[in-house]
């Protein structure tokens, strides 16, 4: 496929590498490819004004990222966005299908232990329909050699209320939280291809209304850690079950005082949760008492946190996502404020994931309808020679164990090496991008527009 | 008025009888609702009614998802694009539309034939026949008018199209080829025919005069089968008229008559010949479907008849609509003003676009429907929009992000509004004020302000701590507010043991007026605690100026001394007065001793 590669930007190549201080976005890389050749030279005193930029930054042309330093943070980040062309070549390696609802979670199914083959079963659950459905869908060669152009269903069920957010316990059974506060553990039967529920806890999250009894509140999210799942809910509660046992675990209840939007394994007995007041809690279940272990916070802004993940290796490193598009890098070993923040999409950030063993590359999604594709590793074309004839995945996998281990790159705040490169891998899309997963060289993607899209070969 | 173009159609509400009961009806957005009234006896189930049922339509979904996308690239590229680029652009865009129609159609008919149940197969079967006919109008459209061919390649044009949607002759031909002696074949005639009736690459000119020298010579008077084809490529009417069961349709006729007898038609002579061509081969036995004159309309370049008439044979909007748009960037549209509403693509995207909001799940992409109509789009999603109903925390988050993004500040209150009411009614105090801060609603940020304050008032604690200590700027939305925040303050300093803070800040409280008076008591009360500290911790000018807040508070009420004279309260107002008093002999030692020595 033809890639558009613009010249890359070195920031601060002249002199010593120059800090970016608070809301001067325009001093940032405006990563607009060929446009200001190789070196963007840049004055070495007053922030320099914005290199002549020749075409204003609208939706579609690469915006530069304003580096946004909390207070404490000791340094910017910036980074570039590049388009990627789509149609021609581009447009092979997606694979789309409309599915006549609007697809709020999307993930696939994890692979065994010992497997060398891309993923190729994925699941998703649907929002905002008068039936919504959990469906399993197939894609990627038949055992004839036959590609199958489009992500094929294997088989569906319907669920009761919104799929608010999805995940597999194991290779077979899939745990699906729902806005009617019920968390439900469905079976996929992979002989006959059929689904069934194998579990199901009604009215984990509640409220407790004054009037009546009590009504269900939606479950925002669930994370599992076979046989534990975790769930959080609009109530603010927090439940933990065990994928064999009828009641709860261990209930925290007002947990929070706002909503929980979403939640994630910090190591076996701890677990990070994300609010609507920008907040991002660390519990610990060992501990008896009903109160986080530690509050991390945006600073004074209270912007609603939707989406949270911890880096697959340095479990120290956590990636969240904001109401506002802000990409927020915290290191929770120290201080209470984000390491970095990225400002990102346009709307809501509705999910982020590091890729799970190329934790080099962040994916995010958001309600603008784009999609980015974060990647920290440096330059392929720094790359030993050596490496480019290997199997892709191999040249990422061992340039990130060699060269990235000791220092990661998400946390690295020296300009001079900081180098980002961000692709938008869709961008023309007007509807929100609700859920992506990203397993091997595989991604999944489901949007309001009623389509999910496979591709293949992320790293092409 | 104008008068209505036919007579309504007749709707028969399921399961009701209006020989018994009487019936009453609410217009909607884009529906009427219609429902049994108690005036007879009984109640009934509501019933919507009217409207764009093909909104309801599962297999149909895939059709507005994927034209959504289209539409709002050629409203983004209007734009950029002038002059020739334009034209070659709006084609490729009603390209797409028909790609997208023809997607769909096969898919519906993949569906239809996998199905086994035979209404289903029915249903489907007629979808796939309406597409078609949608396709088939579309392409003509495009032909006529947003290409516009001239004279020349009108005709090879008009050719495609008969071949796109006449597609028997292909197979025909792979079923003749096929078998050992193609002459013998039964079909083999009727191909020949077909075959010339359509054929393309031909010297037309040169054709027509050897046809014609044959046919004087009597060259093929032995075989009539040959006769008639060379008659036909003669442009002999009547020959064809003959073959026309193999014609199947007029328009068919139409363009077989055109290529063999007037290759350089132009457009504009097109009607005559449509005309002439549908009285021949109809006859006297039929009278035009709806497709017929659909489709005549388009001959005529009759575009507004076009577009009545599909709005009327068409049981859904998002034909018309998607057509009159694309047409109307072609600048075809202009000179037609309707009596009400702005224009004919607005009235049109607008109906369109309110059937979508009707739709449980599709209206999110009549918001983009209304963005691009200039003159009352706003107003429309400004009424729609209040109107969606928000189970969930994450679908309010999607519609106030739409209003957000348009400016919509009314709207953006009245859903804040709703959600943090829902939030109080689920007893959910945190969230019901984050979402009154996001609205900036101040008056319901008191009412939650207060609701805190009197939890803390009963229990003596506060609840939701992480969120009232984190209140940061959206403190000053109101003065309750405030006041909330700066009390849990007082408690922190107290908590933390940072005496003199506290009593300063609690001071400043009532002082300033921060607190309502209806708090003060309880103020007062906080303070006993610190007048009894062994230290100091009030001057002797504060101390002054919480006896004044003590005689305010009961001086200030007359009306209320009955209640004063509540036990529990005289006691606490005796308690606080030998407190203040006490602490004022004590500071005034201590104020006296510092400056004295």
């Amino acid at each position: 496929m033809i890639k558009r590669r613009g010249h890359k930007i070195r920031e601060g190549s002249q002199g010593s590498p120059q800090p970016i201080t608070g809301p001067h976005p325009p001093t940032t890389a405006q990563g607009r490819g060929g446009h200001f050749g190789t070196t963007a030279a840049r004055s070495t005193s007053v922030p320099a004004p914005p290199m002549a930029a020749p075409a204003p930054p609208s939706r579609s042309s690469p915006v530069s990222l304003r580096a946004r330093r909390p207070p404490a943070a000791n340094g910017g980040r910036r980074g570039r966005r590049r388009e990627r062309a789509r149609g021609g070549a581009a447009m092979e390696e997606v694979s789309a299908r409309f599915v006549a609802q609007k697809i709020s979670k999307a993930r696939w199914r994890p692979l065994p232990a010992a497997a060398l083959q891309p993923p190729d079963v994925f699941a998703t659950g649907s929002w905002d329909n008068e039936d919504n459905r959990l469906s399993v869908w197939a894609v990627g060669e038949l055992g004839s050699g036959e590609y199958l152009g489009e992500p094929q269903l294997l088989c569906d069920i319907g669920h009761d209320g919104d799929v608010m957010d999805m995940q597999f316990l194991d290779q077979e059974r899939i745990v699906v939280a729902s806005s009617t506060g019920s968390v439900t553990v469905f079976r996929h039967h992979q002989n006959n291809q059929t689904l069934s529920v194998n579990q199901r806890w009604e009215k984990a999250h509640y409220h407790v209304d004054q009037d009546t009894s009590c009504g269900g509140a939606a479950c925002t999210g669930v994370i599992c850690n076979n046989p534990e799942i975790v769930t959080v809910g609009e109530d603010g509660r927090i439940n933990l079950f065990r994928a064999d046992q009828k009641d709860a675990v261990r209930t925290i209840d007002n947990a929070d005082s706002s909503t929980l939007h979403a939640v994630t394994f910090l190591r076996t007995t701890e677990i990070l949760t994300v609010n609507s007041i920008g907040q991002l809690k660390i519990w610990d279940f060992r501990q008896q008492r009903n109160e986080p272990s530690q509050i991390f916070s945006l600073t004074g802004e209270r912007v609603p946190l939707h989406c949270v993940d911890r880096h697959p290796n340095q479990q120290h490193i956590v990636a969240t996502g904001g109401q506002d598009g802000m990409l927020s890098i915290w290191d929770i070993r120290q201080g209470t404020m984000p390491v970095s923040l990225l400002s990102a999409h346009e709307a809501e950030m509705w999910e982020v994931h590091f890729h799970p063993s190329n934790p080099d590359h962040l994916f995010t999604c958001s309600e603008d309808g784009s999609l980015w594709h974060w990647d920290t590793s440096t330059d392929v074309s720094e790359k030993p020679s050596f490496l480019h004839h290997g199997g892709r995945s191999t040249t990422y996998l061992s340039h990130s164990t060699i060269n990235q281990s000791v220092v990661c790159a998400w946390l690295n705040n020296d300009p001079t090496k900081d180098r980002m490169e961000i692709t938008n891998l869709i961008p023309n899309q007007t509807l929100s991008v609700n859920s992506l997963d990203v397993l091997g060289p595989c991604l999944v993607y489901g949007t309001d527009a009623e389509a999910i899209y496979v591709n293949r070969q992320l790293f092409a | 008025m104008e008068e209505a173009d036919t007579e309504p159609p007749l709707v028969v509400v399921p399961g009701a009888d209006p020989a018994s009961r009487q019936l009453c009806f609410e217009w909607g957005p884009a529906e009427v609702l219609v429902c049994e009234t108690r005036f007879g006896r009984g109640g009934g189930s509501p019933a919507p009614g009217g409207g764009d049922q093909d909104i309801y339509i599962q297999t149909l979904r895939k059709l507005f998802n994927e034209s959504h996308g289209v539409f709002i690239g050629l409203q983004r590229c209007e734009e950029e694009l002038a002059g020739k680029s334009r034209k070659a652009h709006l084609v490729q865009v009603s390209k797409n539309y028909r790609s997208v129609i023809r997607a769909c159609m096969e898919d519906m008919h993949r569906a239809a034939a996998a199905t086994r149940d035979p209404a289903l197969h029915s249903q489907y079967s007629t979808q796939v026949s309406i597409l078609s006919a949608m396709e088939l109008i579309w392409n003509l459209c495009e032909i006529l008018f947003v290409e516009a061919a001239a004279a020349g390649p009108l005709l090879l044009r008009l050719l495609d199209w008969i071949r796109l949607h006449v597609c028997d002759v292909d197979s025909m031909v792979r079923e003749v080829l096929s078998s050992e002696n193609p002459s013998k074949h039964k079909l083999f005639w009727n191909l020949g025919n077909t075959q010339t009736l359509t054929e393309l690459e031909l010297k037309w000119q040169h054709w027509h005069e050897e046809c014609q020298r044959y046919l004087r010579d009597g060259t093929f008077a032995s075989n009539p089968h040959m006769e008639s084809i060379c008659k036909i490529l003669a442009g002999d009417e009547n020959a064809m008229l003959e073959k026309k069961e193999l014609l199947t349709t007029w328009y068919h006729f139409l363009v077989t008559r055109l290529l063999y007898s007037h290759p350089t038609v132009k457009p504009m002579e097109l009607h005559f010949y449509a005309q002439s061509s549908m009285d021949l081969f109809l006859g006297e036995e039929s009278s035009p479907e709806p497709l017929d004159t659909i489709l005549m309309a388009a001959f005529e370049f009759e575009l507004h008849q076009v577009i009545k008439e599909c709005s009327i044979a068409l049981s859904n909007w998002w034909f018309v609509a998607h057509l009159t748009d694309l047409l109307d960037h072609c600048k075809l549209l202009q000179s037609h003003n309707l009596y009400f509403g702005s224009n004919m693509r607005e009235f049109l995207l607008l109906e369109y676009a309110s059937g979508l909001f009707s739709h449980h799940s599709l209206w999110q992409l009549g918001v983009d429907y209304f963005d691009h109509c200039r003159e009352y789009g706003r107003v429309y999603l400004e009424l729609h929009i209040e109107r969606i109903p928000l189970n969930t925390e994450q679908k309010a988050l999607k519609v106030l992000r739409i209003c957000e993004q348009r400016h919509m500040h009314e709207q953006v209150r009245s859903i804040c509004k709703i959600m943090a009411m829902k939030a109080l009614r689920n007893n959910r105090l945190g969230s019901a004020l984050s979402w009154s801060i996001r609205a900036k609603d101040a008056a319901f940020a008191t009412l939650i302000s207060d609701r805190f304050l009197k939890d803390y008032c009963e229990r003596g604690c506060f609840s939701d701590l992480d969120l009232i200590d984190n209140l940061g700027p959206s403190m000053l939305l109101s003065d309750r507010l405030t006041f909330l925040g700066k009390y849990r303050e007082f408690h922190r300093l107290y908590g933390e043991k940072r005496f003199s803070e506290a009593a300063k800040l609690l001071l400043m409280l009532m002082t300033a007026h921060i607190a309502p008076c209806s708090f003060w008591m309880t103020l007062l009360t906080d303070a006993l605690p610190l007048l009894e500290q062994k230290e100091v911790i009030f001057s002797a000018e504060q101390t002054y100026e919480l006896m004044q807040c003590l005689e305010d508070l009961t001086a200030g009420k007359p009306d209320k001394q009955k209640l004063l004279d509540d036990d529990v309260e005289t006691t606490k107002v005796e308690m606080l007065r030998l407190a203040l008093a006490r602490n004022l002999a004590r500071v005034i030692v201590k104020e006296g001793t510092l400056e004295g020595s």
